[in-house]
């Protein structure tokens, strides 16, 4: 076992304990960015100046009536900005733009005693655009050639021969929708400006370090002189690891031009409106298997949807790249990526950051292949899984392989499979308006930042002379429960109860040069960095117990917070250790360090091995669909997933659950609309509000939900035999899909691929039986209604420019 | 002007200088109670609920919870609330709050994990746990009244339908909610439900030239209203305060009626049922307990609990959208309004009501005092909502049917439709397909061809037009095929 892994006596870590701000969540003390205004004195409120249209250069704005507005205090605009006007890494997202890229893109922001002034100050703002064409669907920026950035292409074995060997070859099209993130708490920035000059951000922000420096270069300042601290997020799945960046500068500008603190938050409507997405994708494939259905070769071009600027969109795209075999092996494959441009909010990170996209694919290409080649879509999944010794793709070999059958086993196990199949049979004959059906996906997920460079974490772990703990790391709380799990590393590390650690807020003053929370690795690399911190200071303090206990340093354990020589009834209590260790003059603070090993990545050949591991698992959903409407309920979930050796097991299935009902959302509820015609907001969000944009509530929930963790799972390559979680979970949900697929072929006459777009919201479901009605019209009472077909293309290219997956025939070669 | 005040967590509050617009959150949040969180400004998500001390279904008092995002603070003049902060119990000073049992159980079984939404799920678990007669409903055999929506406990989870989680997937939350028991003899929020809530206060409150008023009386509101035809009328102001937040509206002269005595009757005649238009839909659902069996169909899918606790079917009918869920529901039912001025009342059929979009027949000035629902009702009732989401979402259509079938003849048919047309509309063609003929698969095909072309539906990010036609055919076929094989298939 690695000295990594490896877990001491009485471990902290693996205990399940509560989120460590459990109890100040439900109290409603706990302390988000946004509370801590009323708090601070003198306040200044930010209000957008939006421009509501799509493209345009800017060709007037007009402050003047906003200040004449009462309690306006100053507009920002780029004349004002001393440093770099620019709120990203790529120099491409100007904080104050020049042209309005999209509907709703801030062009200056306004100051005032209260937000009500603010707003009617902004209200007051005079824009003239000077109006450009605009692209706002996907379909439009492919057509028009509007890409930007990397275009990478991923290349294994010989794809033609791959073809040439197949038996059965299939293509098609897939669009698929974005997604919002809906965090609960909207972006937030409160800044103020010390007597030194010194500026301080509290910020809803997942990554501290570049939101530090980017208000660093936006001010023209240098990063010892400004500080970030997040205290916690109201969650943030992704969407606050690029975008709290030019919020925060906003803030922070205005504080250090006014010399008063100016408080940043976005009402829910410009959230939506201001902030990126989850990327939706546009896929045409061509795909061979052999008689038996093992995949040949994989032909396919990813197209993400951008937005206006780069953002996260070129490693996302990466990751799509690199996730779209999923579990499968796939000998032979072309795998083209790129990015279309199109004047819509800036897409971005979010949970699985292309990954999900990569793997709908694949996931989509089975469920519609597999009635073609006459086979069972559990069984065409079991048979391409990996085995020992294949490569990904992108050239990295699968480690174990093994655990992919193991999950997948598990679950037909803990779900009876076999026996439910048969009722579900049963209950299909049986009921001629409603189906049910059963489906079982995978997953298998890298673990790393695609870019090595990130792959570090650091810790600064301080004891006080009473005993008392207190830990910072680089990693922020969003939710997920890092800062338990890293409470409890250092307790297990320092051999202490939990009670003797304390963690104080993230903050780049005690952390410096930190990674974004994000790729699943918080706990992986700060973690790592906490354990290492916690080394350093226990070997010091063994010295001092094995000086005070007359023994050598190796045979002294610090258990439960008691120091006891081996073999022996000497012991010394830790609170005695640390004062005695002050006195002897010994350091009792330590910084920790940590960096991934073992990882490489040629972004130009796509190939190297990006990933120190994979986690793996899969999951059964059983739904039934009502066949008059297509609306639909999930009645059962099981899923085995591998989170290692859990460092917290009711943090883990805590993710487990919640990804997967997120991803469930994605797949099937949470439904993005444009306004795409040539109308006067053409450009703008339709669905800029809870009330239009639906997030699953307590009715998507399955009714039935279970989640083991895979059990003696111990990963050698992390930090106490854990794996990462946040994020492989959400890719769980495919099995909602594919089940509502097999319920909708259920009202047909089997054997065709039936086609499901994404979100299957239950209209989506409807069209999916007509066209699975279709094939067997003479069985049907009602596919005399007329409305399949035409249902179908409005669905597919009416719906205000969202195409949804295209009707692309599925031919046999 | 008369001193507004709140009591929050049992000290008052004065309102006092918010604006008369300001809502129950953001006095909150600015008197430091940040627990109170904003996650959507539109009463969807729950992150702001409070509860509120109202007149009690079965005891004197209930506690209610609601979207604090939504009612303006002077509406609560003279009330009391309790917000997340107020559920805990402080200890010594220095150490922790003890937790309220929904506190506890939620903290204990991962309830929460950025905790954002947690504090508004606190207190519309907490108002379910209070709910008076959810312990006579505890099944802890988990016998038939227990399904994945109701708990051993009693606990019914439509209580949360309009609370929002993005990170934990529910199933915590819900066996936390499953887990909470019965309130001790101590419990002070228990005890304060055998007193009488808070009175009614007549409020006249005004900051800036702008103000929000609650006369006492009826006629005092008629003639306000005769005076002021600009004042916006608001009862739970679950609209009013979503064009407050979303489209910064901004009224002169906010005038409540929800507490008026007149409008807040229940009575049965031998020929109909009166329905007072400021009651709130979850109290017309307590105190009817299915005898409007269309109408208990309604309700649970009528947004989520937290609005209907608020919401009116004045408020409903006054905003006159043409995807309310109450009219085409009330249409099926052949209701009337009556509509009040100071000159006197009238009685409207709903039919009549609408006139256009979000237009109606009520002159400036009128005031809808009732609903009245003829009796005796027609047996054969569905009302179908097509939504994305089951749970507090906005139909792309709805249907409603009350059919009375005699001898395998359809005698009566009302069917009622929204979100099809400008406004909710009455399906009189398919009325007439059916009115008369046999209860049978060709006059139901023949009727829903002719429901399918109803009205003009659109396209939108809600559904298609397509989808939406399809819809109203299928929901004919769908209460045919229930009706005809008794199963939900």
């Amino acid at each position: 076992m690695s000295h990594l892994s490896e877990r001491p006596e009485k471990p902290v870590v693996g205990v399940s304990v509560p989120h460590e701000s459990a109890a100040q969540h439900v109290t409603g003390t706990a302390l988000y960015t946004d509370d801590l205004v009323h708090r601070t004195k003198d306040v200044l409120h930010a209000h957008p100046v939006q421009a509501m249209k799509a493209h345009g250069r800017i060709t007037a704005l007009r402050t003047e009536p906003a200040l004449a507005v009462p309690g306006v205090v100053r507009v920002l605009t780029v004349a004002d900005v001393p440093g770099v006007n620019d709120a990203g890494m790529k120099h491409d997202e100007p904080l104050f733009p020049d042209e309005v890229m999209f509907y709703g893109h801030a062009v200056a922001w306004v100051l005032a005693e209260t937000l009500e002034a603010a707003r009617l100050g902004a209200a007051a703002v005079e824009v003239e655009l000077d109006e450009q064409p605009s692209l706002i669907t996907l379909q439009d920026a492919i057509a028009a050639d509007s890409f930007h950035g990397a275009r990478p292409v991923m290349l294994t074995g010989d794809v033609e021969a791959g073809f040439a060997d197949s038996a059965h070859v299939f293509t098609g099209e897939f669009q698929f929708s974005d997604q919002e993130h809906f965090y609960l708490e909207t972006h937030a920035a409160l800044a103020l400006v010390d007597e030194s000059e010194q500026v301080f951000v509290q910020s809803s922000t997942q990554h501290p370090s570049e939101t530090q420096e980017i208000v660093a270069h936006v001010l023209g300042l240098h990063s010892h002189e400004v500080t970030v601290q997040c205290l916690r997020m109201g969650g943030g799945f992704g969407g606050k690891e690029m975008q709290p960046h030019g919020f925060a500068a906003i803030a922070a500008l205005g504080a250090k031009l006014t010399g008063r603190p100016v408080r940043l938050r976005l009402n829910r409507t410009q959230d939506l409106t201001m902030s990126g997405k989850r990327h939706g994708f546009n896929a045409t494939w061509k795909i061979g298997f052999d008689a038996e259905g093992r995949i040949q070769a994989l032909d396919a071009t990813l197209t993400a949807d951008g937005g206006w600027s780069l953002d996260l969109s070129e490693p996302v795209v990466a990751r799509a790249l690199c996730h779209i075999d999923n579990t499968y092996w796939i000998p032979n494959a072309r795998i083209a990526g790129r990015i279309a441009k199109t004047n819509k909010a800036s897409n971005t990170a979010f949970r699985g950051f292309g990954g999900p996209q990569g793997m709908l694919v694949i996931e989509d290409i089975m469920g519609r292949c597999a009635p073609l080649l006459g086979l069972d879509p559990m069984e065409l999944r079991e048979r391409n899984f990996y085995r020992q010794g294949q490569s990904t793709p992108y050239g990295q070999q699968v480690t174990q392989p093994e655990r992919i059958s193991a999950v997948w086993q598990q679950v037909k196990d803990n779900g009876a499979i076999a026996a439910r199949r048969r009722e579900i049979a049963a209950f299909n004959a049986a009921h001629p308006n409603t189906k049910r059906a059963l489906a079982i996906t995978g997953v298998k997920f890298g673990i790393s930042f695609n870019l090595t460079a990130f792959n570090q974490g650091g810790a600064l772990v301080l004891i006080y002379k009473d005993g008392s703990v207190l830990i910072n790391h680089g990693g922020t709380e969003m939710g997920q429960g890092l800062h338990t799990k890293m409470l409890q590393v250092a307790a297990t590390t320092l051999g202490i109860p939990l009670h003797k650690v304390r963690l104080a807020p993230t903050r780049t003053d005690k952390v410096p040069n930190t990674s974004a929370t994000a790729a699943s690795s918080g706990a992986d690399l700060n973690g790592a960095a906490v354990k290492n911190a916690c080394e350093q200071l226990r070997e010091r303090l063994l010295q001092v117990a094995a000086t005070q206990l007359g023994s050598s340093a190796s045979d002294v354990r610090i258990v439960d917070g008691v120091a006891r020589v081996l073999g022996s009834d000497k012991e010394l209590a830790w609170d005695d250790l640390v004062r005695t260790a002050y006195f002897q003059r010994v350091q009792l603070s330590a910084a920790g360090f940590y960096r991934t090993e073992g990882l490489h990545w040629d972004a130009k050949t796509f190939q190297g091995a990006p990933f120190k591991y994979f986690a793996i698992g899969a999951a059964a959903a059983e739904v039934e669909v009502d066949g008059f409407t297509g609306a639909y309920r999930v009645r059962r979930v099981d899923i085995v997933h591998d989170v290692g050796d859990s460092l917290s097991p009711m943090i883990d299935i805590g993710q487990v659950e919640g990804g997967f009902v997120q991803g469930a959302g994605w797949l099937t509820l949470e439904d993005m609309r444009w306004d795409a015609t040539d109308g006067p907001n053409r450009g703008r969000l339709l669905t800029q509000a809870a009330s239009t944009y639906k997030l699953p509530s307590f009715s998507e929930m399955p009714e039935e939900f279970n989640v083991t963790l895979m059990e003696n799972a111990t990963e050698e390559g992390a930090v106490y035999g854990s794996k990462a979680v946040g994020e492989p979970p959400l890719m769980l949900a495919f099995c909602v899909r594919e089940a509502l697929r097999q319920a909708a072929a259920a009202f047909g006459p089997g054997g065709v691929g039936v086609e499901l777009a994404s979100p299957a919201t239950p209209e989506a479901v409807y069209w999916a039986i007509q066209g699975a009605r279709q094939g067997d019209a003479s069985r049907n009472g009602h596919a005399d209604n007329g409305l399949a077909a035409n249902g179908f293309a409005a669905n597919g290219h009416a719906d205000n420019g969202k195409n949804r997956t295209a009707a692309t025939t599925l031919s046999g070669a | 002007m008369v001193a507004a005040r709140i009591t929050v967590n049992g000290a008052e509050a004065q309102i006092s200088p918010a604006a008369p617009h300001t809502t129950a959150l953001d006095f909150l949040r600015e008197r430091g109670l940040t627990g109170t969180k904003e996650g959507c400004a539109e009463g969807e998500c729950g992150a702001c609920s409070i509860l509120v001390a109202r007149p009690g279904v079965t005891k004197p008092t209930d506690w209610v919870a609601v979207n604090a995002c939504l009612v303006p603070a002077a509406a609560l003049d003279g009330q009391e609330i309790i917000t997340s902060e107020g559920l805990a119990t402080a200890g010594e000073p220095g150490t922790p709050p003890a937790l309220h049992p929904v506190q506890e159980e939620m903290a204990a079984r991962g309830g929460s994990q950025c905790g954002y939404c947690t504090p508004g799920f606190i207190c519309s678990m907490a108002a379910e746990y209070y709910r008076s007669d959810r312990c006579a409903h505890a099944d802890p055999a988990g016998g038939t009244d227990v399904d994945a929506e109701h708990g051993p406990n009693g606990f019914d989870l439509h209580a949360l339908s309009g609370n929002l989680c993005r990170c934990t997937g529910y199933r915590p939350i819900r066996d936390a909610a499953f887990a909470v028991g019965a309130p001790t003899d101590e419990d002070q929020l228990a005890r304060r439900r055998e007193q009488s809530p808070p009175a009614p206060v007549a409020t006249e409150y005004t900051q800036d030239g702008r103000a929000f008023l609650r006369p006492g009386t009826l006629p005092e509101v008629l003639r306000l209203l005769r005076e002021r035809p600009d004042a916006v009328v608001v009862a739970g102001s679950t609209d009013w305060g979503v064009e407050v937040n979303i489209r910064s509206r901004r009224a002169d002269c906010v005038v409540a009626v929800d507490r008026l005595p007149e409008l807040r009757e229940l009575r049965a005649e031998s020929d109909h049922i009166e329905i007072g238009a400021a009651q709130t839909l979850t109290e017309i659902e307590r105190r009817l307990d299915g005898r409007v069996p269309l109408l208990a169909e309604l309700f649970p899918q009528f947004a989520s609990r937290l609005i209907r606790n608020s919401a009116t079917l004045g408020g409903n009918l006054g905003t006159g959208s043409p995807i309310g869920d109450s009219p085409p529901v009330l249409l099926a039912l052949d209701a009337s309004v009556v509509l009040a001025d100071a000159d006197g009342e009238r009685e409207v059929p709903l039919s009549d009501y609408f006139t256009g979009y979000r237009q109606s027949v009520r002159r400036p000035g009128e005031l809808i005092r009732a609903v009245r629902v003829p009796l005796p009702l027609s047996p054969v009732v569905a009302f179908h909502k097509i939504a994305k989401r089951r749970f507090d979402d906005i139909s792309s259509v709805a249907v409603a049917f009350a059919l009375d079938i005699e001898d395998g003849i359809v005698r009566k048919a009302r069917i009622g439709l929204g979100g099809v047309a400008a406004t909710p509309i009455r399906a009189r063609a398919v009325e007439a397909a059916l009115e008369g003929k046999p209860w049978a698969a060709q006059t139901v095909e023949a009727a829903a061809q002719v429901l399918r072309s109803q009205g003009t539906p659109m396209d939108d990010h809600r559904a298609s037009a397509a989808y939406r036609s399809a819809m109203l055919g299928q929901s004919l076929l769908k209460l045919y095929a229930q009706n005809t094989e008794g199963v939900s298939s």
